[in-house]
């Protein structure tokens, strides 16, 4: 039997991260599911409805496995970490409500006009489905950052005695819920979202490409993933860069885990690569013995947005630590990932300049295998987010909860390590059937022009 | 501004008692409409042949996602107003709430993978899927609501399982009826009706076992049930059930949903009545020792008034863009 806590913590972080790459997926291709319908109502060419339907079709069945591990998540909160859900209830829960309410029933029920809806609606109704449907997917991720940039910002609040235990009373809910934090968040989130998708759809395309199938759908596919895979690469580098030093800011025990800082020095060195020298240091995280290759003062200059002598504080300043290892390591390769989707974009675009997008083989291979980095870089992203505030709740000025006090204590190991293995058996299960399926909607390939065009007089009759 | 939403409650209404009643509307619009879902993948299993289980698909196929969020936002609200609730309900119900979710799962992933290939056995298995997971969502639903009401502290109890046949029977009711109204005379309505009025009665009868096992059984909760609204709410359940048997014999399918709608609400109401003023019986939480503070409390209601028209406005268009019965042709 696993401790309940360690099984609880396991649980979440296991349905988080699978959760998270539905939400990645829709977020990231509602934008340009909205591109393809508006090109598909105005313009007389086929290939725009081609693709509509095509993406619509993935579209629909990501949503849905994106709602139903989301309704896990919402449930875990009372299930796995009850003693958290009383203590914040009153502050966490209105986002959380808020969710459904503003951002779930516009984008379901748009969906299913969507979806659904072809026939039955005028072009205008259709097109407002296919904006709201997006909107809703963003304005999801909105209340739920506003939750979540709370737990790593808590601002707004005081702690109050009641029933025996310490309660979160609101106090300024434009301090809480307009938190500094969220729009840092909701940009790289949003951002994330949209490159991991320009790479499953830039990455696909080149596959295609490559075996010459459908030469004309896939090129176009190809060139819209590539178009914003250059707008939106930078952009993550440099809002990542700033959201970096706002993290250091407010929260400098993750920023120290980040870089493996253990001892407050200034001038930090920017470790690129940084390993224990011993064995002991792999398990022990208060190691402070490390093999470090970096850039001197780097980690000061990037912290303080300028100077290489900034002072850093330690990790060995604050009350317990965050396993650093996977925050340190998750953090360089996410930002390894982010100049390789750059460089990519920048590759791309140069070809295209020469007119050889579509011959150069050895980009299309470097698409090909990068297809997934966004999604992989994504999982990274929350890794540094929510491992690197352990074993923080919540931690801020007015009063701060562990994780492992925020468990639900009616909770055994038996129940606990039943329905993990339960998730683990599950999950695994649901994401193979969602690849599966996918790529059979992709071996299948999008319908063709004359499925499409039939389909078009149908509904010029009705 | 942040004084009047700290003082105390906004434009003085109740807003306790109105939450109360709100949690409970939020529960009984989930279970009236996600039912008629769930009901559809019950009668998925006896459906005929291919055909008219792709019509079963087709007809149900825009609604339920969205009919699915309120149940979120019914768990959202007990979060955000009752938040002691919540944690007691969900951390207490440990292995039902997992066992919730996982047919939640099932039933929402099976027919959109039924749909993707026409192999076989590829549609037996998730046709098997749907039928399993549409049973056992509204079965341990029932079960949740049985052990809240009468404050059970282990997993399966007589009043949760009644409570739950009886969720099971109401959603093919309510499945029937709604199924009716979206398609065409002949062998499908023919035999939603004989379906719909079997079901009716399996309800009728599990909600009087259930009734009679709490009077004969849990003196405590005898008066409460022999109250006069409550035997109110049970006469006008009798009453909806009549009406629903008279409307889907005389194939006035929308006649026979509206009553649907009735016993869903009267059930909730039920349930909500006998808990009231307690909310958590087990620990012997009340509605007042659980609401939350005035500010986040009438922040919700703020937000609640604001957005409340334009999720029904949203759910018009739905209903109204599928509306009538389905066209040759149309489905995923």
């Amino acid at each position: 039997m696993i401790d309940p806590v360690l099984a609880s913590r396991l649980q979440f972080a296991l349905t988080t991260a699978v959760h998270i790459l539905f939400p990645a997926i829709s977020m990231g291709l509602a934008p340009f599911l909205v591109y393809f319908t508006w090109k598909s109502i105005r313009s007389d060419d086929p290939i725009y409805t081609r693709h509509q339907r095509f993406w619509t079709k993935i579209f629909a069945i990501t949503f849905v496995c994106g709602t139903v591990t989301g309704i896990v998540l919402e449930f875990e909160f009372g299930t796995n970490f009850a003693t958290f859900s009383t203590a914040v209830g009153e502050l966490f829960g209105g986002p959380l409500a808020t969710e459904g309410m503003m951002a779930f029933f516009l984008e379901s029920t748009f969906l299913g006009v969507f979806v659904f809806g072809r026939e039955r609606v005028s072009d205008r109704l259709y097109m407002l489905s296919a904006v709201l449907v997006a909107l809703g997917s963003w304005l999801s991720a909105v209340w739920i950052l506003i939750a979540n940039s709370w737990m790593q910002t808590p601002r707004g609040y005081e702690m109050v005695e009641e029933g025996g235990m310490e309660v979160v009373h609101l106090t300024d809910p434009i301090a809480a819920y307009a938190n500094p934090r969220f729009v840092w968040m909701f940009v790289h989130m949003q951002t994330a979202a949209v490159i991991s998708v320009a790479l499953l759809l830039a990455g696909l395309a080149a596959y295609h490409v490559l075996r010459d199938r459908d030469p004309e759908f896939w090129t176009l596919a190809l060139k819209v993933g590539v178009v914003a895979l250059l707008i939106t690469a930078p952009l993550q580098a440099i809002q990542g860069d700033a959201y970096a030093r706002h993290v250091h800011e407010t929260q400098p025990q993750k920023f120290a885990a980040m870089e493996a800082i253990y001892e407050t020095d200034s001038g930090v060195v920017e470790a690129l690569v940084a390993v224990p020298t011993d064995l002991e240091g792999f398990t022990d995280p208060r190691t402070t013995d490390l093999f470090i290759i970096g850039i001197p003062g780097g980690a000061s200059f990037l912290a303080s947005g300028g100077d290489p002598t900034a002072e850093i504080q330690g990790l060995n300043e604050f009350e317990g630590m965050p396993p650093v290892a996977y925050v340190f390591w998750s953090f360089r390769l996410m930002i390894a990932l982010g100049f390789w989707f750059i460089a990519l974009g920048l590759w791309a675009g140069y070809r295209w300049s020469q007119g050889r997008l579509t011959t150069d083989r050895r980009l299309l291979y470097a698409l090909v295998l990068s297809a997934g980095g966004g999604l992989f870089a994504t999982e990274l992203g929350w890794i540094v987010t929510e491992v690197g505030r352990q074993p923080w709740l919540f931690d801020g000025p007015s009063g701060s909860l562990r994780t492992a006090e925020g468990v639900t204590t009616s909770l055994t190991g038996g129940e606990a390590t039943l329905t993990l293995a339960g998730f683990v058996l599950g999950y695994s299960a649901l994401l193979v059937v969602y690849v599966t399926v996918v790529r059979w909607m992709i071996r299948n390939g999008p319908p063709s022009a004359a499925d499409v065009g039939m389909a078009e007089e149908v509904t010029s009759d009705a | 501004m942040l004084e009047t939403l700290t003082s105390g409650p906004l434009f003085g209404l109740p807003l306790t008692g109105l939450w109360f009643v709100l949690l409970f509307a939020l529960l009984g619009t989930f279970i009236f409409l996600d039912g008629f879902d769930f009901g559809a993948g019950v009668l998925f299993a006896r459906a005929e042949d291919d055909h008219e289980r792709e019509t079963l698909l087709a007809i149900v196929g825009p609604f339920w996602d969205g009919n699915e969020v309120w149940l979120i936002v019914f768990g959202g609200a007990m979060f955000a107003a009752f938040p002691p609730l919540y944690a007691n309900l969900f951390g207490r119900h440990y292995l039902l709430m997992f066992a919730i979710l996982g047919a939640l799962i099932l039933r929402g992933i099976a027919p959109e993978m039924y749909e993707q290939r026409a192999d076989p056995t590829w549609r037996r298995w998730w046709g098997r899927s749907f039928v399993v997971g549409s049973v056992l969502s509204p079965f341990f639903l029932g079960m949740f609501a049985g052990n809240w009401l009468v404050g059970a502290e282990q997993l399966v109890t007589v009043p949760g399982v009644v409570v739950g046949l009886a969720l099971v029977a109401l959603c093919v009711v309510d499945a029937a009826a709604f199924i009716g109204t979206r398609s065409e005379p002949g062998h499908l309505q023919t035999s939603l009706e004989r379906r719909g009025l079997t079901a009716l009665a399996g309800y009728l009868g599990a909600i009087v076992l259930a009734i009679g096992y709490l009077v004969a059984l849990r003196p405590d909760m005898r008066g409460a049930i022999l109250s006069v609204p409550v035997i109110a709410l049970v006469v006008a359940t009798l009453v909806a059930a009549g009406v629903y048997a008279w409307a889907i014999r005389a194939d006035r399918f929308q006649a026979a949903w509206v009553s649907t709608a009735g016993m869903v609400y009267a059930l909730v109401a039920i349930v909500a009545l006998l808990l009231y003023p307690t909310i958590d019986p087990a620990v012997g939480l009340t509605v007042e020792t659980a609401i939350v503070q005035p500010l986040p409390l009438n922040l919700m209601t703020l937000m609640t008034l604001v957005l409340m028209p334009f999720v029904l406005s949203y759910f018009w268009v739905l209903y109204s863009t599928f509306s009538g019965p389905i066209e040759h042709g149309e489905g995923y």
